[in-house]
């Protein structure tokens, strides 16, 4: 085996070994977001990893809520009643009362602020920044470019060999500037001991890397490194995409 | 020291490419708090994002870099949130939750979906592997995918700006891109009527004007 799938396979092996336990713990807690609250609902899709960031957050923050499945592939995101919520019809979307936002990056800007408990923006101004500029590269720099709209895009003008090899040529550009960003400031996690924001972006993007654009993991250190730390943790996969009440399997 | 020297070094600093809009976001947020700064061009055209100076600052190799004593932050977002909290005069968030999120949103409407899109190293793929023709229309087409967005987020809460009748985060992030899409990607702005508005109102604040790339230190001469 290469030591590109081997690593992967540990992955794989580490998830499946997780999910076992925290079914065999309590059987419900893989499928619901806890509690229904009739507070927060989280529209969401389960392959989405701008939702996963969300769903992350609010696990971390111990806030129930609802999940509200929209299916994209149904096109769920264009009915009446979503284009309420939110005319860009994107989702992660969360209601919160009254007060209704959109976009991942708002959206937890939002929860930190309405609910500071388990903070996951540091106090420290230079590591709140570097959180907040992880966060940015994530969502800017890389998700972005590897979205499924852009890279049909892509496909159409340069050819469908391009597809994968743009995507992976623009997360290995973040990745490794990651790499280079974040190695004095590593701990356990991203930037020290504690699991915060950077974290919240990164997870979900490393997964995505790992196990949609076959990315050699192998050649971020750092990135590994944190990641392991990060799928260690039940809330990382209680809200993973294959956990979700929408998954199909 | 003098008085005058120990003055200019405390000032803040901004690494900063005349063009970039990204740039242009923190050169208006720093005019509206009324904060001086030495202003430190990058030339990205000639690479000098990947010197190992500019690289130990900020390894991605973008723009902007504040520096303001001991820290240094980079990306645009993160600049922003840190003169907002450290320098509170001239507040650039509203205090009400539902409109901050809403700023935040318009904020990654142009940070995520139209900015990285037209950015020049993507320019330069498209010139690259598509062709130099490719350029102009490409960044048109995703510039005004992500303006379709913005005034249907926006039409129900915009006032003299953005999101009421202050200027806040979102129209900071807003006017740069604007203007790069009308001076640089033909875009076509009738078909934004609000958008058009806002930037009719961007265009009478000196805060704004000063900050646009054609008034910057490291601007080309006409």
């Amino acid at each position: 085996m290469t030591h590109r799938r081997a690593f992967y396979f540990k992955f794989q092996q580490h998830r499946t070994q997780l999910k076992l336990e925290l079914e065999t713990r309590n059987p419900m807690a893989a499928k619901d977001g806890g509690d229904v609250s009739s507070k927060i609902a989280l529209y969401s899709y389960w392959q989405s990893s701008c939702s996963w960031r969300v769903r992350f957050a609010l696990k971390l923050k111990g806030i129930p809520y609802e999940y509200k499945a929209v299916n994209l592939g149904k096109g769920e995101q264009f009915t009446p009643e979503f284009e309420k919520l939110n005319p860009l019809h994107k989702v992660p979307v969360l209601v919160d009362g009254d007060v209704v936002v959109s976009d991942s990056y708002a959206i937890l800007l939002y929860l930190e602020e309405k609910y500071p408990q388990r903070a996951l923006l540091p106090a420290d101004p230079q590591r709140k920044a570097l959180n907040l500029q992880v966060a940015s590269i994530v969502s800017s720099s890389i998700q972005p470019l590897h979205m499924l709209s852009i890279l049909k895009l892509l496909e159409e003008k340069v050819g469908p060999q391009e597809r994968l090899l743009f995507a992976q040529t623009n997360i290995e550009k973040g990745f490794l500037a990651l790499e280079k960003l974040l190695k004095d400031f590593v701990g356990k996690y991203a930037t020290g001991e504690e699991v915060y924001m950077a974290d919240v972006f990164l997870a979900p993007q490393i997964a995505a890397a790992i196990e949609r654009f076959k990315i050699d993991m192998s050649k971020f250190p750092t990135l590994s490194r944190i990641y392991e730390s990060l799928n260690a943790l039940p809330e990382f996969l209680a809200t993973s995409p294959e956990n979700q009440p929408d998954a199909l399997h | 020291m003098d008085m005058a020297q120990a003055h200019q070094e405390n000032k803040l600093k901004i690494y900063s490419y005349w063009r970039s809009s990204c740039s242009c976001r923190i050169r208006i947020a720093l005019n509206l708090k009324g904060l001086e700064y030495h202003y430190i061009p990058v030339n990205l055209l000639k690479g000098e994002q990947f010197s190992p100076e500019f690289q130990k600052l900020n390894p991605i190799g973008y723009v902007p870099v504040l520096v303001d004593g001991d820290m240094v932050i980079s990306d645009s977002l993160a600049i922003f949130m840190y003169l907002e909290e450290k320098y509170p005069q001239q507040p650039l968030l509203p205090s009400d939750l539902q409109t901050r999120a809403l700023n935040f949103q318009a904020a990654n409407i142009v940070c995520s979906s139209i900015q990285p899109l037209q950015n020049l190293a993507i320019l330069k793929y498209i010139e690259e592997k598509v062709s130099p023709d490719e350029k102009i229309p490409w960044a048109k087409f995703h510039i005004e995918k992500g303006f379709e967005a913005l005034e249907k987020l926006l039409k129900d809460h915009a006032g003299r700006y953005a999101t009421g009748d202050e200027v806040f985060m979102a129209d900071l992030f807003l006017a740069p891109q604007i203007h790069a899409g009308i001076k640089r990607f033909n875009v076509d702005m009738v078909k934004f009527p609000l958008l058009s508005r806002l930037n009719e109102a961007y265009n009478e604040l000196p805060q704004f004007q000063n900050a646009m790339p054609e008034k910057q230190p490291d601007a080309p001469s006409a």
